[in-house]
Formats: structure tokens, C-alpha cells, sequence
């Protein structure tokens, strides 16, 4: 592994705090190292800087050194070097460390020039949290309480600006509340590359609207309801669902895509109210795309399978088949299944002596959150042995295997046959057991169907397009008539002769561990939420479908590695 | 002691009768024979007579222009831009106006020599939206001297090729904020920059080192070319060299433009001597004294203090009408001079309105970029309209004040400055008319409230 150079550091002082940090940082950073924090609005880490909001503004000096000698100005009364503090107070967003900085944020000057900035943003603001959505998570609302006055001086007229602007088909602006801090601007056209975003008008007229003809409708939208540090950007689907004090969040994994983008299920008494984008740094920054926000609606989906039988028969109605067509069972794998159900569906494969199938999933690549490979764990199943080879996304072999008649009975880990390429009359002729969530038209044709859960009610893993493994956690209790995946095939694999195993994600990781030789030293609970990269030079020379995105380059083919 | 005589460098022709603003009538008079020299010379010693002759800029900021142009990140290999700032916008001032329309050709050789000193290719000229005629007349100008092969590819067979551009802007008035103006050039809100990390000397139009200068500025490097740096730095006074032109505007007998050598006039001898004292039966009351951003100053007040005149210190005590006219003078007495708009107020004006007015302006110009501007510039606006509108309350100069200071200082461009200047001086020097304006009788007429 190739070590990333080790960033050149330069100490700072915060606030009588001396700390080492790496060149190139910011102020708001370099406080957020102590413990300091800079309130901001305009800044955010992955945008640009523009200073604009004014509200990090803090107190700066620089050791004193002599113009003519450059040396060192020694203060006498301390024994130690002059700072030359600056008589007016500088933006830590826009202030990059350097050797020697000094920095105050809690000095006089700072704490007025805070509580300026704090009137002035409130002097025209509607002050309406008491119906506003952003109340709980509201920047304004947080820095009102440490820096407002608490009472107005403003006694004029506010300013009237349009309110439930429907920007977009997922995103509602009320421009009275923006503080005008372009961070939606520049997220859309620096980073979802749409410039649809902008101010028209002057000073505190300003208003923020989109371009003539243009409509805040990419696939990326929702992250300026993310970003906004106010309630002006909403989103539409969220909009009074939900007070988010009441939300319980659980860290999870979009699976949307090999991407793996870490998000947040923000959830309520089991229901699911809305995702949003979790930062890790080496995967998604803090973005989301839209779609795999809209993703947890299926939880709650008219159509998901559920079963009145109790699982042991519905198990025994599979063994029975297992029986009857042994030596002729085919099964269809997925890599939409966890790291954890992929090695229990190979074990069931094993005691069943079935052959093992994969469907792939493609499609072009958005370049930024959502990869070729539609799959979020194609790689989970590389690892875990399913499969060795990449998967194609019609079922060939085995449909010829059908017609062939050496297939009686095929076991569906949650993958519509029909949609991968079997006919029905192929179908027809063998029996189905199928473990899903949703109605398909597999689950119709099926003789046994295995009702299982969907991402957010379970616990597992995804290997992720950089074959990093990512954990992600059950946000609310299983639709009751559907069972824990693990805990089907675990019964499964018993059914087929095969050994008991855990099945429980912790309980089942030591056997993971045991077996599978790139996760040997990994336990579930000790993975960070961040995940953690594999060795992936097992399975460099596969020609994986992606294409290049956010934080993923893919390996150069062979042919042209060379060159 | 009467006043000097005007001593006209730059406007040394504007409103000569017979003479026009072509080529030929330029020609005439001389023209384009500085360029000539200029280019059989090193740049480098173009731009060490410009630093000699202690040349500040004329825009507002009294910047040295050589040093402005020593700071140019020359090491980079981009290409270096000259933006000639013609958006004269400053309520009071009206200097770059006559240069443009009455002698286009002055400019266009200061603009050549200075970009032949800077190793520029790429001239800018961006000039104020309203002024239409100017831009035409500037474009008209631009392709004579093209034609004349001043401009252009291989000036004057020297192999130096300059392009020069007239762009106008749109009407705003922070576009003539040097940063502003680059946003706007590159097709942009004029939203200012934050400095650092885009200080136009490294990081200006299309993130290239940029020199940007006021028109007046060029043409006086024009003349320094011409005389030498050290004949320069004998016009005017030791660190405020050169002419200045005052745009003198208001309660006066004879308001309009006159050039003078910098701290050779008092403001007294300019008001009464030179445009003829206040108007039959009035006194002068306040005088602004570079542009509407300048502090404010009051008749009957005095200006106290110890000044360095060569080697001395020197005791001053100075009203008004005493002050020298010059950048350093107007800065110790609390002002500026700017950009050398002189806006007079006799007796009859009440100043909360007169605020009422200078505030309406600003809160019309920020850009709204940065929160103590924008929301401060409106709320002193919403507060001395609906003072003069009939609801004041004696708080309410307290309140401006303490609004006022709230922004100088924490903005991202000067325009925090200008647009809380006014207040914060207004609030010092009249304060008392701001308290009792609830009981004073009005004297804005129905139809100019309608303004503010
Ligand atoms: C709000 C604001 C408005 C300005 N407007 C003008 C202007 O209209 N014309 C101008 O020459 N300079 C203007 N300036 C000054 C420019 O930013 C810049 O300093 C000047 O063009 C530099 O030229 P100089 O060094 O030759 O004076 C303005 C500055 C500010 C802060
Ligand atoms: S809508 Fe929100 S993110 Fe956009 S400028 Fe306004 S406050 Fe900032
Ligand atoms: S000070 Fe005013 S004009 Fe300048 S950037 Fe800020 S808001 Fe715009
Ligand atoms: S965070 Fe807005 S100015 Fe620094």
C-alpha cells in the first residue's frame, strides 16, 4: 500500500491553545481540532469559500518580528514573542493557518461583531420556527440562543420575498428564511455540475431563485435541503411529516449503487420519515443522490411479501422440495444480499450441491454518487466465494440448464427470474422457492415464498466498489409475516443437510472471520462507520463495469496499464 | 489669501472651444508623441519613474500606483490584464466623464504606455453602464488609434501588440469595486472577492494578475511619462503630488469641475474664492469632501493636531475652510479625499434628510453579498425614511449609530465603509438633529420624499 505523504503541520494558538495541524487548514478546522467552535453559515467544507455570511468572523495576531532583522520582538512582560494582534476582526473561513497564528473566538471584539451579524440575519428573517420545518436543526435558531439579543430593535417594515417556491419536482424555497449564503448555489453548479441556481436582485432584496426557464430537478437536489443552514430549502417529500427531535437516526448504506454512499434512516415508532446523506470522506463527502433518499418508501410498500405461515413451514415446505429434486437444484444468488446472507446462501449452495448464479445490474454511471453497478455488494459475493466471476445480467446457463431438463427446483435469493431472462413457460417448469421482499412476477410463480426484510430492518454489510466493507444498522423492526434473511437461510442451510450456523449478524461474523480469508481479522462491531478498506488484489484482474466517480478511479485494464 | 490658479494637467483641454474628441485634433495638440518615447524605453524604467513621481490612485483609495504595479505577480507565465475602472459611480463625482468624452485619446495613450510598462496584451476598459455615449465615443477612439497603429498588433513597428476593450456594465454601482468589476467583466454578478486570496495583482480577471486603475489615474501616468517621475513629485505637495481634480457639487455659486496642484488649495479657498461662496442670503453648513462615502465635515468645527511638514512637527488648527485639499490632510482631519467629489450643504438642508438621501443609495447599491451590508445599509435606509416620513423618535440616533457601527470592518469589500460612514458621521457632527427631527419642521418637499 502506497502511505499518504505525511501533511506538512504548522502550530496554531486558539484560544490560549497551542495545536499542530496540517498547513492548508482553515480556521473553522483548525478550531473544530480543540473543541473551539467558529459559528458559520456560508462555509462548508466541501464547497468553496466565499466568506460571505460573516459570521465566523475572530480576533487574529501574528508573532511580532522586527521589519529590518526579522527577528523575533520579545514581549517583557511574559518573556515570550510579541503577537501583533489585528485591530479588525477576520473571517476563519476564508483564514488559512500559518505558522505562529493566533487566534481569539471569545474576545470582546469577536463576541460583538458576532452578535452584529446575528441581528442583522434575524432584523428581516420571519422568525416563524414554530412552523418551520428546520426548527431542531436550524443554524440561525442554534446561534440565535448563544449570540442573539434575545429581544428586537428592529422596528420597521421586513422585507417581503416569494414563499413555497417549488424550485424542483423535491425541493419547496421560502425566501424570507434564506440567509442569503449561496451554499445552494455552489453545491449545484460546483458540485452536481448544474448551474440552474442564483440571486436576482440587490442588497437585503436579494432573492434566490432559479435560472430562466431552469428547474432545481437534478438527481442531487435534496442536498441543498441538506446544506441549507436555515429553513429555506425544504424538502417537499419531508415537509410537516415530522418535528426532527422525534427522529431516532441510524446509520446505513445506499444501495443504490456500488458506490455505497453512507446515509442516515431518520426514523419514528417504526416508520421511516426521511434519508439523508451521512460524510465519510473517502466515499460520498457529505452527498446524497435523490433517488436513494426516496429508497425507504419501500419499507412500507403495498406490494412487500408476507407470509400467515409460521417460517418452520414454510421451511419444511422447502425441504420437501430439496428432497425430491436433489442433484438437481440451481440457485440464484444476489448482490443485493449483505456480506452475511452471501456466505450463508454459499453454505446453503454447498449442502445443496446447487450451482450458483449472480444477477448483474448496469447502467451508465452519473460520475459522482451512483456507479455503473447497480449492485450495492457484487463484491460481498467475490469475497465471500459465491461467486469468482463477474455476474451477467441474464441467466443463461441456466435457462438452458431448464430446457435441458436438469433443473427441478430453483432457490431465488431475492432475484425475479423473469427479469433476468427466464421465460415463464421455463419457469413453469421447475419449482421456485423464492426469499424476497417485494410481489414480482418470480414471487407469483413460486411454490414456496420466503418473505424477508428489507436494508433498513436488518444489520449487515456491503463491499463497496473500492472493496471497502461498510456496516449498516436496522432503523426499525421487521414488517411482521417477513423474517431476518440470516435467520431464513440458516434454516435453509439446516434443511439441506448442511450445519447449523448463527444467525445473527455478531454471532455469525467469528465463522466469517474464520472462513473467508480477506475479512480474517474483522469483527462486525468493531468495523468504524467509515468502513474499512480490503485487500482487494485477489480479484484485480476482473474487468469491473465502473467508471469513474466520486473518490473512485477505476484500475487501469491490464492492456493499457502498460502502455 | 486668494486662491492659486488652476493648474490643468488632465483637464487641460476639456471645454476648449475648438477642441474635439478625435484623433486628428488630438494629434494636433501633441498627442501620441509620449507613446512614441514610451515604447523605444524599458518598461522597466517606465514603471520606475511612475514609482518616482509617487503617483497615487485617483479612484478613491489614494493607493501609489507604482506600488500597485510593483505588487503584479510577474513569475506566473499568465498573462497580465489592465482594466482601466471608467464606472465612475460615486455620487458627487464626475471627473472620468470629461476625460472620456472630451479628450478619449488621453486616456487611450496613458492606457497604452502603462500596459507597455506592465508587459500587458489585453487592455479592459470597463465603463458605467448609463454612460452609452461614452463607451461609443471610447470605441470610436479606440479604432482610430487602431488605425494609427497605437493600438493593436506591432505598436508603432515595436513588435508590442496591445488590444484595448470597451465593456460596459450594467448599472451597479459595486461594479466599480475592483473586484466586483472583475466578477462583472467575467460575465458575473459583481459580487467583490474576498481578499485574500484574490487580490487582483495575483488572482484577478480569469484568476490572472490584473492591474486595475482609474481612469484620471492613466492619464496622470501619461503625464509623468512625459515630464519624469521627479518633475512630477514638484506638483502638488510631498506625498500628495500631482493635480487633483475636484468635482464640486451643491449649495455654491459655481459648482463644477477644477484642477488644482494636490494641497495647494484650502477647502475655503476652493468653496469661496473658486466657486464663488455660498448662494445670496445662506451660510455653508457641511461639506462632504471626496464622494458621498466621505465623512462628513461641519462648518465651525476644528481640527486639532501635529502634522510633519519636511522634517518638522508642526502644530495645526484648522477649520473647515483652512484644510489643505489633499489625500493625507482629509485623512487627519477624519475624511477623505477620495475620489474628489465635493458635495456642499448650506443652511437650508436639514441633515437627517440629507442622510435619508445618501442612505437610500447605498442599501440600492450592496451587493448583498456579505450580512452586515446588506442588512445594515437597508435598516439605517428603513429608519431615516421613516424618520423624514413623519415617525421619528428621538432614539432613533442612537439606534442608527449603533447600526452603523455594526459593519465598517467585517464586510468583504469597502463598501461596508462607504455606506456606514455617512451615518456614523452625520450621528457625530448633527446629532442633535437627529434627536429633536420629530419636532422639527421639514423641509423636504413631498415629492423628493418620495426618493427615500
Ligand atoms: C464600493 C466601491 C466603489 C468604487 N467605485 C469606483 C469607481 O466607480 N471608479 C473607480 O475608479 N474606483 C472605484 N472604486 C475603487 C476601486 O476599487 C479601485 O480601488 C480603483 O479603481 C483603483 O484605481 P486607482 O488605484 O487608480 O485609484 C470603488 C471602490 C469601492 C469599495
Ligand atoms: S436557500 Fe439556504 S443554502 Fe441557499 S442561499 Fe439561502 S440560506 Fe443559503
Ligand atoms: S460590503 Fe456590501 S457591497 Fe461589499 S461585498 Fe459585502 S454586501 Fe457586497
Ligand atoms: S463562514 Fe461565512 S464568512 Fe466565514
Amino acid at each position: 500500500m502506497i502511505q499518504p505523504a505525511k501533511p506538512d503541520l504548522v502550530t496554531v494558538n486558539i484560544d490560549g491553545k497551542e495545536i499542530a495541524v496540517p498547513k492548508g487548514t482553515n480556521v473553522i478546522e483548525a478550531a473544530r481540532l480543540v473543541n473551539v467552535d467558529v459559528p458559520h453559515y456560508c462555509y462548508h467544507p466541501k464547497l468553496a469559500v466565499v466568506g460571505n455570511c460573516r459570521m465566523c468572523l475572530i480576533e487574529m495576531g501574528m508573532p511580532a518580528v522586527d521589519p529590518a532583522t526579522k527577528a523575533p520582538v520579545i514581549d517583557p512582560a511574559t518573556g515570550k514573542q510579541k503577537i501583533n494582534w489585528i485591530p479588525r476582526p477576520q473571517i476563519g473561513c476564508g483564514t488559512n493557518v500559518s505558522p505562529g497564528l493566533h487566534i481569539k473566538t471569545t474576545s470582546a471584539m469577536v463576541k460583538e461583531a458576532r452578535e452584529g451579524v446575528m441581528e442583522f440575519l434575524l432584523i428581516n428573517h420571519p422568525l416563524d420556527c414554530p412552523i418551520c420545518d428546520q426548527a431542531g436543526e436550524c443554524k440561525l435558531q442554534e446561534q440565535a440562543t448563544s449570540y442573539g439579543r434575545g429581544y428586537s430593535r428592529f422596528v420597521e417594515q421586513k422585507n417581503v420575498k416569494p414563499k413555497r417556491t417549488q424550485l424542483g419536482p423535491r425541493v419547496t424555497l421560502d425566501d424570507e428564511r434564506c440567509v442569503l449564503c449561496s451554499r445552494c448555489i455552489r453545491f449545484s453548479k460546483d458540485i452536481a455540475g448544474e448551474d440552474v441556481l442564483g440571486f436576482v436582485d440587490r442588497g437585503s432584496y436579494s432573492t434566490l431563485t432559479c435560472h430562466p426557464n431552469r428547474k432545481l430537478d437534478h438527481n442531487y437536489s435534496l442536498n441543498t435541503v441538506d446544506i441549507c443552514p436555515v429553513g429555506a430549502l425544504t424538502s417537499t417529500d419531508f415537509r410537516f411529516k415530522m418535528r426532527v427531535w422525534f427522529l431516532k437516526q441510524t446509520n446505513t448504506i445506499d444501495t443504490e449503487s456500488s458506490v455505497g454512499v453512507n446515509s442516515v434512516a431518520w426514523s419514528r415508532e417504526g416508520a421511516l420519515y426521511r434519508i439523508t446523506p451521512r460524510r465519510n470522506d473517502e466515499v460520498n463527502d457529505t452527498w446524497m443522490a435523490d433517488s436513494g433518499r426516496l429508497l425507504y418508501k419501500q419499507v412500507a410498500a403495498e406490494d412487500r411479501l408476507k407470509s400467515a405461515e409460521s417460517l418452520d413451514a414454510l421451511v419444511a415446505k422447502a425441504a420437501e422440495l430439496f428432497k425430491t429434486s436433489a442433484g438437481s437444484i440451481a440457485l440464484v444468488g444476489s448482490g443485493r444480499s449483505s456480506v452475511e446472507e452471501q456466505f450463508l446462501t454459499k453454505k446453503l449452495a454447498t449442502a445443496l450441491k446447487a450451482s450458483v448464479a449472480l444477477v448483474s445490474r448496469t447502467a451508465a454511471g452519473d460520475k459522482l454518487l451512483i456507479s455503473a453497478d447497480r449492485n450495492p455488494n457484487v463484491r460481498g459475493a467475490l469475497v465471500t466465494g459465491l461467486i469468482s466471476a463477474l455476474p451477467s445480467a441474464r441467466l443463461a446457463q441456466l435457462a438452458a440448464d431448464i430446457d435441458a431438463g436438469k433443473i427441478k427446483t430453483v432457490v431465488s435469493v431475492g432475484e425475479d427470474l423473469i427479469a433476468a431472462g427466464l421465460t415463464a413457460a421455463q419457469l413453469a417448469k421447475v419449482s421456485v422457492v423464492y426469499l424476497g421482499t417485494h410481489a414480482n412476477p418470480t414471487s407469483i410463480a413460486s411454490k414456496v415464498v420466503l418473505p424477508t426484510l428489507t436494508v433498513f430492518e436488518k444489520n449487515g454489510t456491503f463491499v463497496n466498489q473500492q472493496f471497502r466493507i461498510q456496516k449498516f444498522a436496522k432503523a426499525v423492526p421487521g414488517l411482521s409475516g417477513a423474517q431476518d434473511d440470516l435467520v431464513i437461510l440458516s434454516k435453509l442451510v439446516q434443511a439441506a443437510g448442511g450445519h447449523e450456523t448463527a444467525s445473527e449478524v455478531n454471532a455469525l461474523w467469528p465463522a466469517i472471520a474464520a472462513e473467508v480469508p480477506v475479512l480474517g481479522t474483522i469483527l462486525y462491531r468493531n468495523l468504524p462507520e467509515t468502513g474499512l478498506l480490503l485487500d482487494r488484489s485477489a480479484w484485480a484482474g476482473l474487468p469491473f463495469v465502473e467508471g469513474e466517480t466520486l473518490h473512485y478511479k477505476p484500475a487501469q485494464p491490464a492492456a493499457t496499464a502498460t502502455a | 489669501m486668494s486662491a492659486p490658479a488652476q493648474r490643468r494637467i488632465i483637464f487641460q483641454h476639456i471645454d476648449e472651444p475648438g477642441y474635439t474628441n478625435d484623433i486628428a485634433c488630438y494629434l494636433k495638440h501633441g498627442g501620441y508623441e509620449v507613446l512614441k518615447k514610451a515604447v523605444t524605453r524599458k518598461p522597466e524604467e517606465l514603471i520606475d519613474e511612475v514609482k518616482k513621481s509617487g503617483l497615487r490612485g485617483r479612484g478613491g483609495a489614494g493607493f501609489p500606483c507604482g506600488v500597485k504595479w510593483g505588487l503584479v505577480d510577474r513569475k506566473s507565465g499568465k498573462p497580465i490584464y489592465l482594466i482601466v475602472n471608467a464606472d465612475e459611480s460615486e455620487p458627487g463625482t464626475f471627473k472620468d466623464r470629461y476625460i472620456m468624452y472630451q479628450d478619449p485619446h488621453q486616456l487611450i495613450e496613458g492606457t497604452m504606455i502603462s500596459c507597455f510598462a506592465n508587459n500587458v496584451k489585453q487592455a479592459y476598459i470597463y465603463i458605467r453602464g448609463e454612460m452609452a455615449e461614452g463607451a461609443r465615443i471610447l470605441e470610436k477612439a479606440i479604432a482610430e488609434a487602431r488605425a494609427a497603429n497605437f493600438v493593436g498588433p506591432n505598436v508603432l513597428g515595436t513588435g508590442y501588440s496591445c488590444e484595448i476593450y470597451v465593456h460596459r456594465g450594467a448599472g451597479a454601482y459595486i461594479c466599480g469595486e475592483e473586484t466586483g468589476l472583475i466578477e462583472s467583466l467575467e460575465g458575473k454578478r459583481a459580487n467583490p472577492r474576498i481578499k485574500p486570496p484574490y487580490f487582483p495583482a495575483v488572482l484577478g480577471l480569469y484568476q490572472c494578475p490584473t492591474i486595475v486603475n482609474n481612469v484620471e489615474t492613466l492619464c496622470h501616468v501619461k503625464y509623468i511619462v512625459e515630464h519624469g517621475g521627479e518633475a512630477y513629485t514638484k506638483v502638488g505637495t510631498p506625498n500628495n503630488t500631482g493635480t487633483r481634480i475636484f468635482c464640486v457639487s451643491g449649495h455654491v455659486q459655481r459648482p463644477g469641475y477644477y484642477e488644482f496642484e494636490a494641497g495647494k488649495i484650502t477647502m475655503g479657498q476652493l468653496l469661496y474664492d473658486v466657486c464663488g461662496g455660498p448662494l445670496p442670503g445662506r451660510t455653508f453648513k457641511a461639506v462632504i469632501p471626496g464622494g458621498s462615502s466621505a465623512k462628513v465635515m461641519k462648518f465651525g468645527e476644528r481640527y486639532k493636531g501635529k502634522r510633519k511638514i519636511g522634517a518638522d512637527m508642526v502644530d495645526y488648527d484648522w477649520g473647515v475652510e483652512d484644510v489643505p485639499m489633499d489625500f493625507d490632510c482629509l485623512a487627519m482631519v477624519g475624511t477623505m479625499g477620495g475620489s474628489g467629489g465635493v458635495i456642499v450643504m448650506d443652511d437650508t438642508v436639514n441633515m437627517v434628510e440629507a442622510l435619508a438621501n445618501i442612505n437610500a443609495f447605498y442599501s440600492h447599491e450592496s451587493c448583498g453579498q456579505c450580512t452586515p451590508c446588506r442588512e445594515g445599509s437597508l435598516w439605517m435606509k428603513k429608519i431615516t425614511t421613516r424618520m423624514v416620513h413623519g415617525e421619528a423618535r428621538p432614539e432613533d440616533a442612537a439606534l442608527l449609530k449603533s447600526v452603523a457601527d455594526q459593519i465598517p470592518g467585517r464586510t468583504i469589500c469597502a463598501f461596508g465603509e462607504a455606506c456606514s460612514w455617512p451615518t456614523q458621521s452625520f450621528i457625530a457632527k448633527f446629532g442633535d438633529e437627529f434627536k429633536t427631527y420629530h419636532e422639527t419642521k421639514k423641509t423636504v418637499v413631498e415629492k423628493t420624499r418620495e426618493l427615500v
